[in-house]
């Protein structure tokens, strides 16, 4: 979620019971502007907080120009003194695929790959540290359950994404289909439609995964809170992630406070 | 509307010759309509009307018409020459009249479209609006195709937000007979009504919690729960997430006497079904006369372990739930062993709806309402924990095993913060643990078989055999006795700050149950659950398999089918039968001898 609307935003999606404590709003309000400044970013958003057994993990973003680029990362373990992550390779998302279990809240942790799966071990040259893991969990959130209201982004001729200052909003009955949502990430099969789908979209909007054919179907809750005026979307894959969007306005955004793990009991669990 | 300023000195700083040529050009001569007036005036004509291009001669400026190649050099006003006035007006009204032309397909004229577009940009005044004059020009378009063409009016829609509006507006209001209330609650003591925003406050010193707003709506409607029902204590026990509609679930002990007639209450309404059941298996058993027997199954269930009478073990308190604060308050049913057993091996997510099936194997025995009622049970006694030595055993009982009671210790000193968060010996549980059984206290499933006359007595004598005796921790254990999950711990403690040490809490949060915590500060704690009512599980939930199947008969020498006898033994059998003839003739040989 946007930086400078953090206070309102974490309001709106704390009816799950996780948030911030005052001192750590406080301190992010003061350190992510000068995050901002420091790294030249057009846009910060803090993204959320992994929980460990012994500690946590505070994740911020930085947007350039280029909203749909890679997202510069950042964690911290204060939320004051940030420091920048390395971008996601193939060989760490390897690695986090291997490891079970919490994570441990410290980030030069070595996770003895050894003993998980020799065979893997064999296979990653990588090793098994924390940070690593820290790095492919969020890659695999944002590719997995990062999302954005339709329309609120478009792509521009040259290719670029920018926010759409046109976006006024989902309507109510749309911010109630799951259809209206995109995966802010890197569209798979996008062209493999029906002329009939195809038909209501429009190239400069439409041009991200929507949430509606996610798989298993109903990985997502979707519901009306405070009395209706806000639209709360919460993964059930990776438990923990909470999208907020106000229908009507450009408020929307998502957060993640949870575990770090993946929920992959939840076919058993629909 | 005054012209913008920053948007017209933004133009100046960029291209001073093409302000210079258009400010004092008459609107709607050669507006936009002129890509680029400086860059090659040869090919203007062409490029400046495009319809010329494929429509030959007869687009609006044809050249022996007045007004044609007005853009060209020659005709500008800061030419020395000056036009003839009366061209000029000619040609004005000329490209008015083209502009105004009407779109066959749409319906709009250009004139129209670009005063729409300017009174918007002036209206709304953005900034860099030459960037996104395009969009602008779309939205315009847009607005026009939104109009509501026909007469029809439209349904008047009422969104839902001013019905739950209308549900929390109605929890301010206070009852005319609320004070009589109050006051009897004086003389009863303590009072019944939690303090939540209190409770909400220390939670939220570690992050932990929901909205304020959302806090102090859950206060009234405890208020409202209340004073309706008959209440001696209430507890705010937490949230459970549903993929509809999410639970708030507050905790109550009845008055005694209350509880005692809903007891029987409930009593009445078991025997009555029971009696019903009764009823209904009669008419059956007469059905069946008539027919033949099918063969009869041998199978006997095992006895059902009884529940906990209600105040006791993991019936101790009564739940009520909602779904949202100002819906009304539904009272769950109590728990049964059996239903503990069975959420323990399941794991599903709640919808919101209490009266759900679950859909699960092995099949759970009731519906949402008694899964969540054995989750609360679960979670209450896996988590809920106090300071060490704030509750004490009751003195003058004696200190029978597995008591069930505690009372406050007066004595009680608060240790500091950072031992309750260095050491969990600190911590102890209140809530007894559940068996295996899935009651806290242990009952022989087999003496309650005595009773029934039916059952052989061997049987019993089995099954006395197979049942030991469960025990659990007693209660008040510490929870550093607790067990943690292969190389996590069972508890995580932690101080809500460390910057200012002198007024930090202790925050505890359960591993075991993620989203269970408990803060202690001073002689205040509190235990809360927000979460999706789940166990953290480190391996991957794998659903219990079907048993195998029941053998259909039983397998004797009557039944079993024969190996086929292989070569050697047929000519054996075959050898051995011919000679049997061979003496039978013989026999008769003799016979007929002595014949």
């Amino acid at each position: 979620m946007e930086a400078l609307s953090l206070p309102a935003a974490l309001s709106l999606v704390a009816g799950g019971g996780a948030g911030l404590s005052p001192e750590l709003r406080a301190a992010l309000g003061a350190s992510l502007p000068l995050l901002q400044r420091d790294y030249r970013f057009e846009r910060v958003w803090f993204w959320g907080c992994i929980q460990g057994v012994r500690g946590a993990y505070y994740i911020a973003q930085g947007l350039g120009p280029d909203r749909a680029a890679p997202r510069s990362r950042l964690y911290s373990l204060n939320c004051l003194d940030w420091s920048l992550l390395t971008p996601a390779t193939e060989e760490m998302l390897a690695l986090a695929e291997e490891v079970k279990g919490r994570f441990q809240g410290d980030p030069s942790f070595e996770y003895s790959l050894a003993e998980i799966n020799p065979e893997a071990a064999a296979r990653l040259v990588q090793s098994g540290k924390e940070e690593a893991r820290l790095i492919a969990t969020i890659e695999q959130i944002d590719r997995a359950v990062g999302i954005v209201p339709r329309g609120a982004f478009v792509k521009t001729p040259l290719g670029s994404v920018h926010e759409n200052r046109h976006f006024e909003g989902l309507s109510l009955v749309e911010a109630k289909k799951l259809s209206s949502y995109f995966h802010f990430t890197e569209p798979t099969d996008l062209k493999n439609k029906t002329l009939m789908e195809k038909a209501d979209l429009d190239p400069s909007t439409d041009f991200l995964n929507s949430l509606e054919h996610d798989i298993p179907q109903g990985s997502w809750s979707i519901q009306l809170e405070k009395g209706g005026s806000v639209v709360v979307l919460r993964s059930l894959l990776w438990l923990g992630l909470t999208f907020y969007h106000v229908p009507m306005t450009k408020q929307f955004g998502y957060v993640y406070f949870g575990t770090g793990e993946k929920n992959l009991d939840l076919p058993f669990m629909l | 509307a005054p012209e913008p300023r920053s948007a017209a000195g933004a133009s100046t700083s960029h291209q001073p010759e093409t302000r210079r040529d258009k400010a004092p050009r008459v609107p709607g001569a050669r507006h936009s309509m002129d890509p680029s007036p400086e860059s090659d005036p040869s090919h203007e004509p062409h490029s400046a009307y495009p319809e010329d291009a494929y429509e030959g001669g007869h687009g609006p400026y044809q050249p022996h018409e007045p007004g044609y190649g007005l853009d060209q050099p020659g005709y500008s006003p800061y030419e020395d020459e000056i036009p003839d006035a009366q061209a000029r007006m000619l040609a004005i009204k000329n490209a008015k009249a083209y502009l105004l032309k009407t779109s066959t397909k749409s319906g709009l004229n250009l004139y129209d479209h670009f005063a729409a577009i300017l009174t918007k940009i002036l209206d709304e005044q953005p900034a860099n609006t030459v960037d996104i004059i395009e969009t602008i020009s779309q939205d315009v378009k847009w607005a026009q195709f939104r109009k509501k063409m026909d007469t029809l009016r439209d349904e008047h829609l009422i969104p839902p937000t001013f019905e739950a509006a209308e549900k929390c507006k109605a929890l301010f209001i206070k009852e005319a007979g609320e004070e009589e209330h109050e006051e009897l609650d004086e003389e009863m003591g303590e009072p019944a009504l939690p303090n939540v925003m209190e409770t909400a406050f220390y939670f939220e010193q570690a992050g932990i919690g929901l909205s304020k707003d959302e806090c102090y709506y859950i206060f009234l409607a405890f208020k409202n729960l209340i004073s309706v029902q008959p209440i001696q204590t209430c507890r705010f026990w937490g949230k459970i997430l549903g993929l509809e509609m999410n639970y708030i679930i507050a905790e109550v002990q009845l008055r005694e006497g209350e509880e005692e007639e809903e007891r029987e209450e409930e009593e009445e309404e078991t025997v009555a079904e029971e009696e019903k059941e009764m009823g209904e298996g009669e008419e059956e058993e007469e059905q069946k006369e008539k027919e033949p027997e099918p063969p009869k199954s041998t199978y006997k269930p095992p006895p059902e372990i009884p529940k906990e009478a209600n105040g006791t073990g993991a019936n101790k308190y009564v739940y009520f739930v909602c779904n949202e604060p100002g819906k009304p308050w539904v009272k769950l049913p109590p728990v049964t062993p059996a239903q503990i057993v069975c959420a323990r091996q399941i794991k599903k997510f709640f919808t919101g709806r209490l009266d759900a099936p679950i859909v699960s194997f092995p099949p759970f025995p009731g519906n949402e309402a008694n899964y969540l009622r054995a989750q609360i049970a679960r979670i209450s006694a896996g988590t809920h924990v106090s300071p060490t030595g704030f509750y004490q055993f009751p003195e003058d009982e004696e200190e029978e095993e597995g008591g069930d009671t505690y009372e406050e210790n007066p004595e009680f000193e608060p240790p500091p913060v950072a031992e309750m968060v260095e050491s969990l010996a600190m911590w102890a549980h209140h809530v007894k643990g559940i068996l295996k059984q899935g009651r806290c206290v242990w009952i022989n499933p087999a003496q309650k078989s005595e009773e029934d006359e039916e059952e052989g007595e061997e049987e019993e004598e089995e099954e006395e055999g197979e049942h030991q005796e469960e025990t659990g921790q007693p209660l008040l254990t510490l929870i550093s006795e607790d067990e943690g999950m292969k190389n996590i711990p069972a508890w995580t403690a932690q101080a809500s700050t460390n910057l200012i040490p002198e007024y930090s809490i202790a925050i505890l949060q359960s591993n075991r149950w993620p989203g269970a915590y408990a803060f202690a500060s001073g002689r205040k704690f509190e235990n809360i659950y927000f979460g999706w009512g789940h166990k953290y599980s480190p391996e991957s939930h794998s659903p219990a398999l079907p048993p195998p199947a029941e053998a259909e008969f039983p397998s004797e020498p009557g039944i079993t089918e024969a190996a086929d006898p292989t070569v050697e033994e047929e000519l054996a059998f075959k050898a051995a039968q011919e000679e049997a003839l061979a003496e039978a003739e013989e026999e008769e040989e003799e016979e007929g001898e002595d014949d």
